[in-house]
């Protein structure tokens, strides 16, 4: 079994890789044999990750070469042409998998990537569920699977196309110990079964490690070791100490065996009984029972999502109990105890500190939220006693997991609590610094007498505690200390012991190989359509399964539509006036009349004076105030020239030219009025007949309701859009691009053509009720209005695409979209400021703008009654936007990870 | 005292994070200089530049100082066109006004056979045809009446209307819109970055963390809303100071201090939003759609887009209730006409009132939310 019968299938050679100016790999060479498993161990962010990403191309090549199943993986063709050779698993449970998809949908999906037809597809999947013993699950979705389940289900995603190379990153990180055994044995039944096969493992945890044929061990983007588990284990006790000693060259640990003795009081401080927490019809603990010792070191293991972290947050007082009940130091949690929270010290899972503040800052800030008293003294002991001193200055997230970890639990010490409650404080910490990290522990322990309660999935860890609990889907299978736990099971390892008492608890699945490779391969389907097709309908399942983005896709724009219709309209009416009226007489009487009499104004109790008037105009209470002056009846009655002082409110200049119009109409109509009854006929000039065309009656909402959809139409879809591709680069799901044969095209097109349609049933909504509810009748030809609308919300989902393949979340996204659709149609479509009336510059980008030409468009046939003709050129002109946008998108996607 | 020293402290932590935190300092920035510009700059809302034709086929000295009448910035440069061709004209949307002067149109004013003049108008182009239309209407109207005068046609009427505008003579609309521009930028941006670091703090776990200490969430979001609200004072006053009154020329009529002050009960509301939106929403993403389905018809009928007169009654009955609509009908007393505490303490008074009650109900759904 030595390296040279087995030809390399993979070769590495001088890889260096930076992410900005931190070197995650440099200058790497190895050779991946074929036909073997090969594993890299080392902890987190040594290079592991983007190693592999690498090699299946998921990632962008930045120096050096590696070569791939006989050909550069940074040759595009060779790249594409291996593509459906090479499964890849990215890390982290369920990352490249679909939350909202059930199991059967999620392995659909990735068989459509492949081209396999249908029968082939149910033969496949049939085989590979009813391995994993995933068949009873087959219409669960993918969101709601355990851990383990969803491990499984990955694998299957990878296997689906009989991959030649298969690369799995961190697969059994987080899953408990059985789902891990049990996963290590369908690998191997798949490997037997499939000799030719290679595959490629990273992994933290060392121990798995020993199964393997060839391991590289990683550290610090270097590798330190290659070759076989048993020469890297050497006379080491285990792999993990064999990986500290070759991490400190050879330097022995210091306390690694050491064991201390603490003398264990035995006076519970944190009791539970009979704790129970259910999240609508699924328990997470069920009746939970323990009592912990002060100074006591008790253990939690379990698997993700079994309920250690629930259990924890009770005790903290972060969750209230369903039933059953907590105590801390004999009394009741209680949420609201502030006594009682300065006796905890928590560090919840993952790192939880403020990333942007540095470590002096984290410590400060938690130091006066606890009123310590000697505040500078306690930060200076923790920093010192902590290893922090030359980090005091770091960003808290520019640390090493390790130093985070130590920063995290200087912070949970620093008010000197009792009670130390750790949800799994080392997880993803490499062995060196989770030595350290619990010699602190023990110490705390020992000389501060705290009583330590901390969840792992460690088994060396556990090893460690005074006791141990083990829990599994919300229930304690066993208590006690490890020796006890070893002896009762009569196994060689604490492990050894969980996995009996599991296998108990929940009879294991057979680990079979699935007989996938004697299946006939049938003519594959119908190549790039048939993939963009796969994501078309895999999106349109996501977003119809998604309340808040379905909502928003059609609520949001009838809800717009109504508030900009009824907001926006300009016919204002019923406004309030008030008059000054020192002449008193018959006149001045007809004249305020005319005024008041109108719809357009309302009259307001008359004014004692002109300052009077100011002061109402001010308040905004009237828009319009009169005057007139002492003679005006007399002077009007000898026909001398006399004077009416009319002041509007010209703050809204819109406003106060609408009113300035009325009042002058007003008051020709007075005049007329007046020299009728005179008998003196006034002597008229010429009639100036306004007409407004399209709008007789001009009510400003058959103008507005058939504008509105023009911003509607490109706001909404392609902020949808947008929001769906930076989804995927966010959650991780955009991997799946990357390494299947699936070109940028295919991918964005299949993604668009969900919101097309939506974007178009929407165009439909706005219509009717445009009709419906605005009362504003059809009048053109909707064929050409609908063909023009289908041309719009194409253009305008291309544009969502393009701004999307510039962001990288989906915050990011919504913004840049929002902000970079709404303002040029405002400015320059001819919204609210015709087109004719733009100025050069903004004519222009008129012009470019698919916006102006829908709006032409719709009001052209709802208002103007406009038909084919007169539309030929706004057609025309939309049919441009759509693919050259979508051409743009396609060329600025990256198809690899930077 | 020491909650509130608490609530201090960790106020000053959020103001750190925001600093680090360049995609809402990016959006920060625009919000207080560029965007107001270019929405204050960009539309028109008089008449402005307008396109008008005319189709004379009478062609007399009367007609042609018609044609005469019309000035930029108001209107564009009158083209000629064919009579008869305006309708076609109109419907490709090269022209807003069409003005139809008939054959013989001097000779029958002068022979007092009353001629009509006709004016086409677009009425799809909301704002401006209304208002173009009496503009046109009276500057004919007053040419031709001076042809009438001057021709002893007609004596000059005995009753005389002036009109005043009182605060914005000029039709300022720079000024108009710099300053509701500014008001639509706070209110947007405060909620947003109340809302995003309320779930930022989630997403990242960090909540729990606070809420495992001798912090009640009470504490957890009034530290958030001091000093949300506090950023955007500052960013709010030097808009004002150096993009609206140094760079756009606005100038307040009133107390700048008093706008300040109006302006800071109404972050107290908007940051209220922002912690309800964010208790709601389960992800960054969903909050952002969110906000942009709560704050835009907030902003639009809060009456600084078009005028509160404008809505139907039941609608202007209803955002009596939108503290936004208090917050502008305040700042525009303030700054066009120079209001003066006296005036606008009603809408002080309400803005505090509605302000109070969404915090308050927005600190129990929080509280909530926390539980679940």
């Amino acid at each position: 079994m030595s390296a040279e019968t087995h030809a390399p299938a993979i070769r590495v050679a001088g890889v260096t890789h930076r992410y900005r100016k931190i070197a995650a790999l440099e200058d790497i060479s190895l050779d991946v044999p074929a036909g073997q498993l090969t594993g890299f161990i080392g902890p987190d962010g040594v290079g592991k990750s983007t190693l592999l990403g690498l090699i299946t191309g998921a990632k962008k090549m930045q120096a050096g070469t590696i070569e791939v199943l006989g050909g550069s993986i940074a040759d595009p063709r060779h790249r594409r042409r291996i593509c459906p050779a090479i499964a890849f698993m990215p890390q982290g449970l369920g990352r490249n998998l679909y939350a909202e998809l059930s199991v059967r949908e999620n392995l659909e999906f990735f068989a459509r990537l492949f081209g396999q037809g249908a029968e082939e597809r149910e033969i496949r999947i049939a085989a590979l569920l009813s391995a994993t013993g995933l068949a009873p699950f087959a219409d669960r979705l993918m969101g709601k699977l355990s851990g383990g389940m969803k491990q499984k289900l990955g694998l299957c995603c990878a296997l689906i196309h009989d991959p030649k190379l298969l690369v799995l990153d961190e697969p059994t990180t987080g899953v408990d110990p059985l789902s891990r055994r049990q996963f290590w044995a369908l690998i191997a039944a798949i490997r037997a079964d499939n000799p030719a096969l290679t595959v490629l493992v990273s992994t933290a945890y060392m121990d798995e490690a020993q199964s393997f044929d060839h391991i590289v061990a990683m550290d610090a983007g270097r590798v330190l070791f290659e070759g076989t588990p048993d020469a890297l284990k050497g006379d080491a006790r285990d792999l993990e100490a064999a990986y500290r000693q070759l991490q400190t060259r050879g330097r022995p640990s210091e306390t690694a065996d050491q064991r201390p003795t603490r003398i264990v009081d035995p006076d519970p401080v944190i009791i539970a009984r009979g704790l129970t927490r259910k999240f609508g019809d699924f328990t997470a603990v069920d009746s939970v029972d323990f009592s912990i010792n002060r100074g006591e070191i008790f253990g939690f293991l379990g698997s993700n999502g079994c309920g250690k972290s629930t259990t924890m947050k009770i005790l903290t007082g972060l969750l209230p109990a369903s039933s059953g009940e907590a105590r801390l130091f004999g009394k009741p949690v209680d949420a609201r105890d502030r006594a009682m929270h300065r006796e905890i010290g928590y560090m919840s899972q993952a790192f939880s500190l403020y990333g942007e503040l540095t470590v002096e800052q984290n410590l400060q800030l938690h130091a006066r939220i606890f009123t310590i008293p000697d505040k500078a003294a306690r930060i200076a002991a923790l920093t010192e006693r902590f290893g922090l001193t030359a980090h005091r200055h770091t960003l808290a997230s520019a640390l090493p997991l390790g130093i985070k970890q130590r920063l995290s639990l200087a912070v949970a010490v620093i008010h000197r609590p009792r009670i130390l409650i750790l949800d799994e404080p080392t997880s993803g910490v490499d062995p060196e610094a989770r030595d350290a990290f619990w010699v602190l522990l023990e110490e705390l322990a020992r000389d501060d007498g705290v009583t330590i309660f901390v969840s792992t999935h460690f088994m060396s860890e556990a090893e460690r505690c005074d006791r141990v609990s083990f829990m599994h889907a919300g229930r304690v299978l066993a208590e006690g200390t490890p020796d006890a736990l070893i002896a009762a099971e009569s196994a060689d390892s604490l492990e050894s012991a969980f996995i009996a008492i599991l296998e108990r608890a929940e009879p294991p699945t057979r680990a079979l190989a699935p007989q996938v490779d004697s299946l006939p391969v049938e003519a594959a389907g119908s190549g790039g359509i048939g993939r963009a097709l796969a994501y078309a309908r895999r999106e349109a399942v996501e977003v119809l399964r998604d309340r808040v983005r379905l909502a928003f896709a059609f609520l949001g724009s009838a809800i717009l539509m109504l508030v900009f219709c009824f907001g926006i309209t300009l016919d204002i009416e019923d406004l309030d006036f008030a008059v000054l009226d020192l002449s008193q007489s018959p006149e001045s009487r007809a004249y305020i009349a005319e005024i008041a009499g109108s719809r357009y104004f309302n009259p307001t109790p008359p004014l004692s004076s002109a300052a009077d008037g100011y002061r109402r105009l001010t308040a905004g209470e009237v828009s319009l105030v009169v005057e007139l002056p002492p003679d005006f009846g007399r002077k009007l009655r000898a026909g001398e020239r006399t004077e009416v002082l009319a002041t509007v409110d010209g703050a809204i200049p819109f406003k106060g030219e609408t009113v300035e119009g009325y009042v002058a109409g007003l008051h020709q109509s007075f005049l007329a009025t007046e020299a009728r009854a005179n008998g003196t006929e006034q002597v008229e000039i010429a009639r100036i007949e306004p007409r407004f065309r399209y709008n007789q009656s001009f009510e400003s909402i058959a103008a507005m309701a058939p504008a509105m959809p023009a911003i509607l139409l490109i706001m909404l879809p392609a902020v949808l859009m947008a929001v769906s591709v930076a989804r995927e680069k966010e959650l991780g799901s955009v991997t799946n691009f990357y390494v299947t044969p699936t070109t940028r095209l295919e991918f964005l097109v299949g993604k668009q053509i969900p919101y097309i349609v939506i974007a178009f049933a929407n165009f439909l909504l706005l219509a009717a009720m445009t009709v419906v509810v605005f009362d504003v009748p059809l009048k053109g030809n909707p064929l050409p209005l609908a063909l023009g609308a289908l041309l719009y919300v194409w253009a305008t989902t291309s544009y969502g695409l393009l701004i999307a393949t510039m962001t990288s979340n989906q915050v990011a996204a919504t913004f840049a979209t929002a902000i970079a659709s709404v303002v040029p149609t405002i400015q320059f479509s001819g919204l609210l400021q015709p087109v004719s009336t733009l100025e050069g510059g903004a004519q222009t980008i008129g012009a470019l703008w698919p916006s102006s030409y829908f709006l032409h468009l719709n009001v052209g046939v709802f208002t103007k009654g406009l038909g084919w003709e007169a539309l030929g050129p706004d057609i025309l002109a939309l049919a441009c936007f759509g693919p050259v946008l979508t051409a743009i998108a396609a060329l600025s996607l990256r198809a690899q990870e930077a | 005292m020491q909650r509130l020293s608490s609530i201090f402290w960790l106020g000053l932590k959020e103001m750190i994070s925001l600093r680090r935190d360049w995609v809402m300092m990016a959006l920060l920035v625009w919000s207080f200089t560029l965007a107001p510009v270019m929405e204050a700059t960009g539309v028109a809302t008089s008449v402005n530049n307008a396109s008008i034709a005319f189709a004379d086929e009478d062609n007399s000295p009367l007609s042609r100082a018609l044609a005469a009448s019309f000035f930029p910035p108001e209107f564009q440069p009158v083209v000629q066109i064919a009579p008869g061709s305006g309708p076609a004209h109109m419907d490709a949307g090269r022209f807003l006004f069409v003005v139809a002067v008939p054959p013989g149109f001097e000779r029958d004013v002068r022979a007092g056979r009353v001629p009509e003049i006709q004016v086409l108008i677009d009425a799809t182009a909301m704002e401006q045809a209304g208002i173009g239309a009496n503009y046109i209407t009276s500057i004919l109207s007053a040419e031709i009446q001076r042809f009438a005068i001057g021709t002893d046609l007609v004596e000059e009427p005995p009753l005389v209307l002036t009109i005043r505008s009182g605060f914005n003579p000029n039709r300022d609309t720079v000024r108009f819109a710099g300053i509701v521009a500014l008001i639509g930028q706070i209110m947007w941006l405060t909620t947003i970055l109340t809302g995003a670091a309320m779930i930022r703090e989630r997403e990242h776990g960090t909540i729990e963390h606070l809420l495992a200490m001798p912090l009640a969430p009470f504490d957890i979001a009034a530290a958030k809303i001091w000093a949300n609200a506090a950023v955007v004072l500052v960013a709010a006053g030097l808009s004002l100071v150096f993009v609206m009154q140094g760079w756009l020329g606005v100038t307040i009529a009133g107390s700048t201090g008093l706008f300040l002050f109006g302006t800071a009960l109404f972050l107290f509301t908007a940051t209220a939003m922002g912690v309800f939106l964010a208790t709601i929403a389960r992800s960054m993403a969903q909050f952002a759609l969110l906000v942009m389905l709560i704050i835009l018809p907030m902003l639009m009928l809060s009456g600084g887009e078009t005028p509160v007169e404008g809505q139907p009654a039941w609608l202007q009955t209803a955002t009596l209730l939108l503290p936004s609509r208090h917050y502008m009908s305040a700042s525009q007393a303030i700054s066009f006409k120079g209001a003066g505490l006296d005036v606008v303490w009603p809408e002080f008074l309400w803005m505090t009132g509605l302000g109070a009650v969404l915090l308050i109900t927005s600190l129990l759904l929080f509280r909530r939310s926390v539980a679940k």
